[in-house]
């Protein structure tokens, strides 16, 4: 195949990847409507691990095997909900994958490359996760939600042709820091997601609410799910912003100046580093230290919107005319 | 950690004015530029350092609060964290089963050889064992307690803690090290020419407050040839410079630094940060006295066409000449003609023009005000001292007559290269310590630590034995999965044992 039908197998594989989350997000929908509200019971259970009042579970009488969440059709949606994501997130490598062969390099080069690649990190997180914890199925909807707008907004506003990349960027470091970069910030949008999630549920009253918010997972999991995230996005972006200054270093003539983007590199850091840090602290637990880790969620989106658009310094590698 | 928390908080709102307001470390220019824009405003955003953010006293400030709550908060934890690795695993709790994780297990195993059992298991895990006989470490009375086990494992957990952020200590001494002694210049270079490493030759240079002019790095770099090539749709595909380098007059050093590859030498560096083009010209005075070769660079405007701009100055025409000559003017590499203005179509010098205007009078070069070598001082011309007398557009082989006789001639182009000479002494010192940060991180985050305790007990009816069980995990994500499957492999284990001492009672039990 030559690179130009390649670039356009591209494109259309982009229009693909978009319909099939779509499908996914209506069976994700039809999950939560089938859904009968879970027993309380249960959900201490899963919120209880860390916060179990006194007097141990004795182990040798374990909890019963668990109910089936809600109802069997809705556990049935849920299992083809999690199937459509895992075919939408092999068709949205493969528009990556298509774009990389067409240009000979790569494919996170320019900015629609670049989200395009942090959307798909944040889908295939959260579908490894809800494969392997099924409750998590329950927040489908608020992943894919935002990944398909974020999607048509990549597909609409930066749209850049496959090309080549200007001289700066042929670098094995393209591959180590910006494959960390992405990396990094799809991971941390699940877990901004999840606190998002957990402020939502874990507002007072919403135990006993009907509706969507009861439907969500217990908020301790939420919870975890966002810390635990956070905990593996933290190192990753941690180097993506060391492997960064070492490409600086050997292609800007210094390691670290203050440019736009390491400012706000730094300023994301330094953000999720008082996450982590309110996780563990007596009076910032639960929602004050979600609310931080929304804070550094959008950190990273205002970094890579407008630090890349409006901005100007020496990342000017959008490509977004 | 709440102190902590909030000084983060500062650190990441302190940086957000760096990167929304000119800096001058990055732009002097576009400092400059929000001057003129903001005349009222700027220079009340001056007086708080706004344009300097990153070296501003409140800045400094807040990090340096940071870096005290951080070594406040660190070094007691070093000591304590250096005895706890020599002191063993603490006697278990009193009531184990209060612990979020634990439970009973019931074995007919005798209390010992249970838990040796469970001794075994723990070790084969990597766990620390000590086993303390309960009723002696309890005063007797109706209270007293079974024998005992503590395990626990998981110290690497805060010796990265302690690692991580010590290394940002040292991150820090790094960096104010290399801003200490660390120095850049950077100089325009065109081909064929050179500069050695002194501040006078840099046409801009910062050093740190450290630094001795005098003990620069002897090392002079000369141009040989610049290359830069393009894709099909004019990305700049490389640019490379083939230099020679040495000590002064034995440049004999040959090597190509490009894009991602300087020359790095004695832990100086030396790179290609642009490059452009410089118009050669030729001057005929009316006497004939020729002048050739005469060039300057020219800064490009559009570095997707390299449109350059500059100027051309030429105090000093020889004797009988009062009148100094000087061009200004834009250089396109290949030149388009649009309705008699010149523009730029492609970065190559395919086609290469000049639009050119010629002035004479005086350049006011020896008036003691630094002037800019790209333009011409606007103020001379608005005097009336600097008078336009010429202006054209030439292609290369063209000429402009002025009016006094004198010929300008647009013979060529060579390119320069902008480049940059840096030393930072901090930077391998800032370098390890982001290594070591990051494995601080890594085993912070990554490993958990774990302590098991393990009490027998009696299970009434004679013979066997309850044994409680309780774990204590700090990081490491939901800890209840894992005491589940620790107390279901315990439990396996002390089946296996006991099925053993029942059907092979010859065996004798381990104590």
């Amino acid at each position: 195949m030559t690179d130009s039908s390649l670039a356009a197998l591209s494109d259309t594989l982009y229009s693909v990847s978009v319909a099939v989350y779509s499908v996914a997000l209506l069976a994700f929908c039809a999950q939560l409507a089938f859904g009968r509200r879970r027993e309380r019971a249960r959900e201490l259970v899963g919120a209880g691990a860390g916060a179990a009042p006194g007097g141990g579970v004795l182990v040798d009488d374990r909890a019963p095997a668990p109910v089936p969440d809600g109802t069997a059709t809705a556990t049935r949606w849920g299992g083809i909900a999690i199937g459509v994501t895992a075919i939408g997130a092999l068709t949205h490598a493969a528009v990556l994958l298509t774009r990389g062969l067409a240009a000979g390099r790569l494919p996170w080069g320019n900015m629609y490359e670049f989200a395009t690649a942090v959307v798909l990190v944040a889908v295939v997180v959260y579908t490894v996760l809800a494969l392997r914890t099924p409750n998590l199925r329950h927040i489908g909807v608020f992943v894919l939600g935002p990944a398909i707008l974020a999607l048509v907004a990549i597909g609409l506003g930066l749209y850049t042709e496959a090309g080549p990349v200007v001289a700066a960027l042929k670098s094995a470091w393209l591959g180590v820091h910006v494959t960390a970069a992405i990396l990094g910030f799809g991971i941390f949008m699940v877990s901004g997601i999840a606190s998002v999630l957990y402020l939502v549920r874990s507002r007072p009253g919403a135990d006993s609410a009907t509706g969507l918010v009861s439907r969500l997972p217990a908020a301790g999991a939420l919870d975890r799910l966002a810390h635990r995230t956070a905990v593996f996005g933290f190192p990753v972006w941690t180097f993506a912003v060391i492997a960064g200054a070492i490409w600086a270093e050997a292609s800007w003539g210094r390691f670290w100046a203050w440019d736009p983007k390491e400012t706000w590199s730094f300023v994301a850091w330094v953000v999720y580093a008082a996450y982590l840090h309110a996780r563990s602290t007596a009076g910032w637990r639960g929602r004050p230290a979600a609310w931080v880790n929304v804070v550094g969620l959008a950190v990273m989106i205002f970094n890579l919107t407008f630090v890349n658009l409006v901005s100007t310094g020496l990342h000017s590698y959008a490509g977004v005319e | 950690m709440r102190t902590a928390i909030i000084l983060l908080f500062l650190l990441a709102l302190a940086a957000v004015p760096g990167s929304l307001l000119p800096q001058r470390a990055l732009s002097q220019n576009n400092v400059r530029q929000y001057f003129t824009d903001h005349p009222d405003l700027a220079p009340v955003l001056d007086r708080l350092y706004l344009f300097d953010v990153f070296s501003s006293p409140w800045f400094a400030a807040v990090y340096l609060l940071l870096f005290v709550s951080l070594i406040g908060c660190v070094v007691p934890r070093v000591g304590e964290h250096v005895r706890a690795l020599r002191t063993p695993p603490p006697p278990a709790p009193g009531n184990l089963l209060r612990l979020p994780d634990s439970g009973r297990l019931a074995t007919p195993l005798a209390p010992a050889a249970a838990l040796d059992v469970v001794e075994e298991e723990l070790r084969v895990r990597r766990f620390r064992v000590v086993r303390r006989d309960g009723a002696a470490s309890t005063p007797p009375g109706p209270a007293a307690r079974g024998p005992e086990l503590s395990a626990e494992k998981g110290h690497l957990k805060e010796t990265g803690n302690l690692l991580f952020h010590l290394s940002l200590l040292a991150l820090l001494l790094g960096l104010a090290g290399g801003k200490m002694w660390g120095y850049e210049g950077s100089i325009l270079v065109t081909e064929g020419q050179g500069f050695c490493n002194t501040f006078q030759q840099y046409d801009t240079y910062s050093a740190g407050p450290l630094v001795d002019s005098g003990d620069l790095n002897s090392l002079c770099v000369d141009l040989d040839q610049f290359r830069a090539e393009y894709e099909e749709n004019l990305t700049a595909s490389s640019f490379t410079a083939d230099i020679r380098y040495g000590e002064p007059s034995g440049e004999d050093q040959e090597t190509t630094i490009g894009v991602n590859d300087p020359l790095r030498i004695d832990g100086d560096r030396v790179y290609v940060t642009g490059h452009g083009f410089s118009p050669v010209f030729t001057v005929t005075l009316p006497d004939g006295t020729e002048f050739p070769e005469i060039f300057a660079p020219f800064l490009p405007t559009d570095q997707r066409t390299l449109a350059s701009e500059g100027a051309l100055k030429l105090p000093d025409l020889g004797q009988g000449q009062e009148e100094q000559l000087a061009l200004e003017g834009f250089f396109a590499p290949t030149g388009l003609l649009q309705g008699g203005v010149l523009t730029s179509v492609d970065p190559r010098p395919l086609a290469p023009q000049v639009a050119i205007i010629a002035y004479q009078g005086y350049l006011g070069l020896d008036s003691g005000l630094p002037q800019s070598v790209y333009s011409l001082d606007a103020t001379q011309i608005e005097r009336g001292r600097l008078s336009e007398v010429g202006a054209a557009n030439l292609s290369v082989g063209e000429s402009l007559d002025l009016p006094d006789g004198t010929q300008v001639t647009f013979t060529g182009y060579k390119e320069f290269a902008a480049l940059q000479y840096s030393h930072d002494p901090g930077q391998l010192w800032v370098l390890g310590a982001a290594i070591a940060l990051l494995t601080g991180l890594l085993g912070l985050l990554l490993l958990r630590r774990e302590r098991v305790f393990v009490r027998a007990g009696s299970d009434g009816d004679g013979g066997g034995t309850v044994l409680s069980l309780a774990s204590l995990t700090r990081g490491g994500g939901e800890s209840g999965p894992r005491f589940t499957a620790l107390s279901d492999d315990l439990r396996d284990a002390l089946a296996t044992a006991a099925a053993r001492t029942a059907t092979d009672p010859e065996v004798p039990s381990r104590d």
